[in-house]
């Protein structure tokens, strides 16, 4: 079990945030609001504990085990204290298809920790994902807010490295391919051209 | 009104209504798990699938409402393919270890898998196992065998209104389980076992000690509290096991109270199974014979006016109404069944009856509870009062402690004062309650004890009548009893006759030597240092305060074994049955008290139950009614003048799993007590929803 904080409270500013999306739902009906909240609180804490879910709760008016089906039921709220980047490695058949096996591998490699776990200067947490949606852009990752797509073993550590030297990489596709456009230019429909920049 | 066809036969049912419940008003019946007509809806187990014509795959009949014309097919090839389906994936995690689950024998699991069950699994995968969780004290939890219907989520958030169980993860993670493992406070969690369709949540005092089918059932009615809830005494040779409810709409539904459920490993123990008399200060066993003969010695060279008898909680109406006939005969007026001393006139059965009965509390739409805590007190009619607030359009006040009641309500105050400003009209509550259709309000025994109870019985009164709650069809003048014998003692006039005293007139000449001989019909709730140096037979069932005071034990049965008759606090005269013999020698009560008349030389005119039953009803007509309901007339004013002092009105209970001899005796009460602190969750850390 993960050592809970005895205490949660909004910053004044989440507070702000929490408040405005509490009152986008009618009056008797705030408790849709828990979804937000627990997104605001993670953002926060970068997790959500039990007393984050327990001050949601007594915000919503709502019984705190309701609020703990939801954060439990959504994979992405994270019960557990995550390092400042959370590495999210999709594994499902498209990535799988195209090589997240090795994305995985270079990840463990590079951070020295397998999944779940977190490095010991606390600045990365690896984790194994479900879909993330981009499987145009397989196999891809997402860390933190960003998604890095079309990556192999090598753009995987170049970012996972940058981002340890305190740079930021540059999200999206790292094989040079815009957005999901045809790898290698348009396949079909040839006369259409890309990139028209003038100038 | 939709027509339809289901299996070929035409019926017409309301709008709204569902195809499962349609099928049941035709006698069809659809298998189901997740299902449950006094539940909300959820549709999440799959059991229930029809085929209904014209749709392109199998219907869950539970959440499909009746359209017109529709034409279902509930037992067809395609129906009992797509159950065999659903089945086969319910048992792929169940455990399938019926021979030794407690469920085994009344599992729906099993029995529907009797019907579309394969005879060998095609699962060769790892099956998945669950941890067991943490459910109090009372229930024993099989997680592995949760077959996830959520009916126990359903009941807990809706029914008993303390929402601490949920499902958490989702797929093959998903897990029943409490908040933070931390137990259930609930005072109807019992009601969780009856509910699971397997065996993931079973009895837990009682695991492991039956098989359901070697249990003999005796259909009997509660005495653990005043609402006299129809129950089930399972017994194996003369041992109770378990105490289930019955379904009985007009009282209970089909829920129960822990305490009623529970306790019953309290006739088990500390039993009275001899008779005892006090020989050189102690308590020496004696025969039944040396017994009446102590005590006829003591009463025959003692004048009437100094015999007084006490009947305690649990006294049943035959018991009570033979000591009266033999203190009359004794020429003693001093008899009270108040042991608690409430300011309650036995004159007006309107005074004391809770007269919108138990049902018509749905039919009400304000209300003002005083001194009273529902919860503790009668926890099913809590749960009525809630189920009430859940359809709106119900306003609740409250006078007395704050404290959680599962809806929410307006506190009002503490003290009486509050209650005679509301019935002077003064208080903004009071047009609340006038304004309503069928307002009611609710008196607790916390409000009538003490010296300024008929004071406040009769502020209630004026409340009543200034507040419209006495009209045509609709009495909201409500009492609310703690003890099973209450109303049947009001009702047989078990009080000081011309010239008696009440419990308070008695312990205080006990005290001066005024009263000599006092008997006690399992009356264990009094001070009994303030019995002095009297002579003091008790007559009861187990050893708790009055046997150990007692200089002439007479050991009497518990409710479950006579065939007695109780009262409950809506004047609804109801008869337990004999389910298992009282232990060694003890006998039932009234036969003790016709013994011990022929030894003091005044013997009863009753010798066989049918005389005693007559004698019942020439004493008060409502007697010859079983079951059925007399409204009580409303009459003139009751109560008393007198000034009301400024005392919190508070409830009675202290611990809702100990108030009387059973429960006191029980070792599973205790362990309720240990684990919730005697407050039925009531004192409990609070959630998000309570008000």
């Amino acid at each position: 079990m993960t050592e809970q904080p005895t205490s949660f409270a909004f910053s004044p500013e989440n507070l702000e945030k929490a408040k405005k999306v509490i009152a986008k739902y009618p009056a008797g009906r705030q408790q849709s609001a828990v979804m937000p909240l627990l997104d605001i609180a993670q953002r926060q804490d970068g997790w959500v504990s039990v007393a984050a879910m327990e001050e949601i709760a007594r915000m919503l008016d709502m019984a705190p085990i309701r609020v703990q089906e939801v954060a439990t039921f959504y994979t992405m709220y994270n019960l557990k204290p995550v390092g400042t980047f959370h590495v999210q490695v999709c594994t499902n058949i498209c990535c799988l298809l195209r090589g997240s096996d090795d994305v995985a591998a270079a990840a463990k490699q590079a951070l020295g920790v397998e999944w779940g776990q977190t490095t010991g200067d606390g600045l990365f947490t690896l984790s194994e994902v479900e879909c993330l949606g981009a499987c145009t852009n397989a196999p891809m990752m997402q860390i933190n807010d960003d998604y890095y797509e079309d990556l192999s073993a090598e753009s995987t550590q170049a970012i996972l490295e940058a981002l340890k030297r305190g740079e930021t990489p540059k999200p999206g596709p790292q094989n040079g391919r815009q957005f999901s456009a045809p790898e290698g230019g348009p396949t079909t429909l040839k006369e259409l051209a890309f990139q028209t920049e003038k100038g | 009104m939709p027509k339809l066809t289901i299996d070929g036969r035409e019926i017409e049912v309301e709008a709204g209504t569902t195809v499962l419940q349609a099928a049941e008003q035709l006698g069809i019946e659809i298998p189901r798990f997740c299902y449950h007509e006094r539940l909300a809806i959820a549709g999440n187990c799959r059991m229930c699938l029809v085929e209904i014509e014209k749709m392109p795959k199998p219907v869950a009949s539970c959440a499909m409402p009746v359209g017109e014309g529709m034409v279902v097919h509930t037992n067809n090839a395609n129906v009992r393919k797509a159950r065999q389906g659903v089945m086969e994936f319910l048992l792929i995690n169940h455990p399938l270890d019926c021979p030794i689950c407690d469920q085994g024998g009344e599992c729906d699991l099993q029995d529907q898998a009797m019907a579309y069950g394969r005879d060998h699994s095609r699962y060769d995968e790892e099956k998945r196992a669950v941890a067991e969780k943490n459910f109090g004290p009372l229930i024993k939890t099989f997680m592995t065998r949760c077959i996830q219907c959520t009916r126990c989520i359903r009941f807990i958030t809706e029914i008993a209104g303390t929402p601490v169980l949920g499902a958490v993860s989702r797929g093959e993670h998903m897990e029943v389980t409490t908040y933070l493992d931390s137990g259930i406070a609930s005072e109807l969690s019992g009601n969780l076992i009856d509910l699971c369709p397997v065996g993931a949540l079973t009895n837990g005092p009682a695991s492991y000690t039956y098989r359901s089918w070697e249990l003999k059932k005796t259909e009997s009615v509660d005495v653990m509290d005043a609402l006299g809830s129809a129950i089930r005494v399972d017994a194996r040779g003369n041992e109770v096991v378990r105490v289930l409810p019955r379904v009985n709409d007009d009282i209970n539904e089909e829920w129960l109270g822990d305490r009623s459920r529970f306790a019953c490993d309290g006739l088990k123990r500390q039993r009275l199974d001899r008779c005892y008399v006090r020989k050189d200060g102690k308590l020496a066993p004696a025969s039944w014979g040396e017994a009446l003969a102590a005590v006829a010695a003591k009463v025959k060279g003692t004048a009437g006016s100094k015999i007084a008898a006490i009947a305690g909680d649990q006294a049943d109406c035959e018991s009570m109404v033979a000591l009266k006939d033999l203190m009359a005969s004794l020429g003693s007026p001093h008899l009270d069944c108040r042991q608690d001393g409430a300011g309650l006139d036995a004159s007006a059965r309107a005074s004391y009856l809770f007269n919108s009965t138990v049902a018509g509390i749905e039919d009400c739409d304000a209300l003002l509870i005083v001194g009273s805590n529902p919860r503790k007190e009668a926890p099913v009619l809590n749960a009525r009062i809630r189920k009430r607030w859940l359809k709106g359009g119900f306003k609740v006040a409250r006078i007395g402690h704050k404290g959680d009641l599962t809806f929410k309500y307006e506190h009002l105050g503490d003290g009486a004062s509050v209650l005679a400003e509301v019935a002077s009209g003064k208080h903004p509550f009071f047009e609340v309650l006038k304004s309503a259709q069928r307002p009611a309000l609710i008196l607790g025994q916390g409000a009538l004890v003490g010296a300024d109870g008929p004071a406040v019985l009769a502020l209630a009164r004026k409340l009543a009548d200034a507040a419209g709650m006495v009209k045509d069809g609709w009495n909201g003048f409500n009492v609310l009893h703690t003890a099973a014998a209450r109303v049947g003692g009001l009702d047989l006039g078990f009080v000081p006759q011309a010239g008696g005293r009440d419990v308070a007139g008695i312990l205080d000449g006990a005290a001066k030597g005024e009263i000599e001989v006092v008997v006690l019909l399992g009356a264990d709730e009094i001070d009994m240092k303030g019995l002095g140096g009297a002579f003091v037979v008790y007559i009861g069932s187990h050893g708790d305060a009055g046997a150990h005071r007692a200089d002439v034990v007479l050991p009497g049965s518990a409710y479950t074994e006579k065939s007695a008759t109780y009262v409950n606090t809506e004047g609804r005269v109801q008869r337990t049955r004999l389910a298992v013999f009282a232990p060694g020698e003890a006998k039932e009560d009234w036969k003790i008290l016709r013994a011990l008349s022929d030894a003091v030389g005044k013997p009863l005119a009753y010798d066989t139950p049918k005389q005693l039953r007559d004698r019942l009803v020439q004493a008060n007509p409502v007697f010859a009614t079983p079951d059925t309901l007399q409204p009580a007339a409303w009459g003139a004013a009751f109560g008393g003048e007198g000034p009301v002092s400024d005392k919190a009105l508070a409830t009675t209970i202290d611990n809702y799993y100990m108030t009387d001899p059973i429960s006191r005796a029980s070792k599973v009460m205790a362990e309720c007590t240990a684990a919730f602190g005697g407050g039925c969750g009531c004192n409990h850390k609070k959630t998000g929803t309570h008000g």
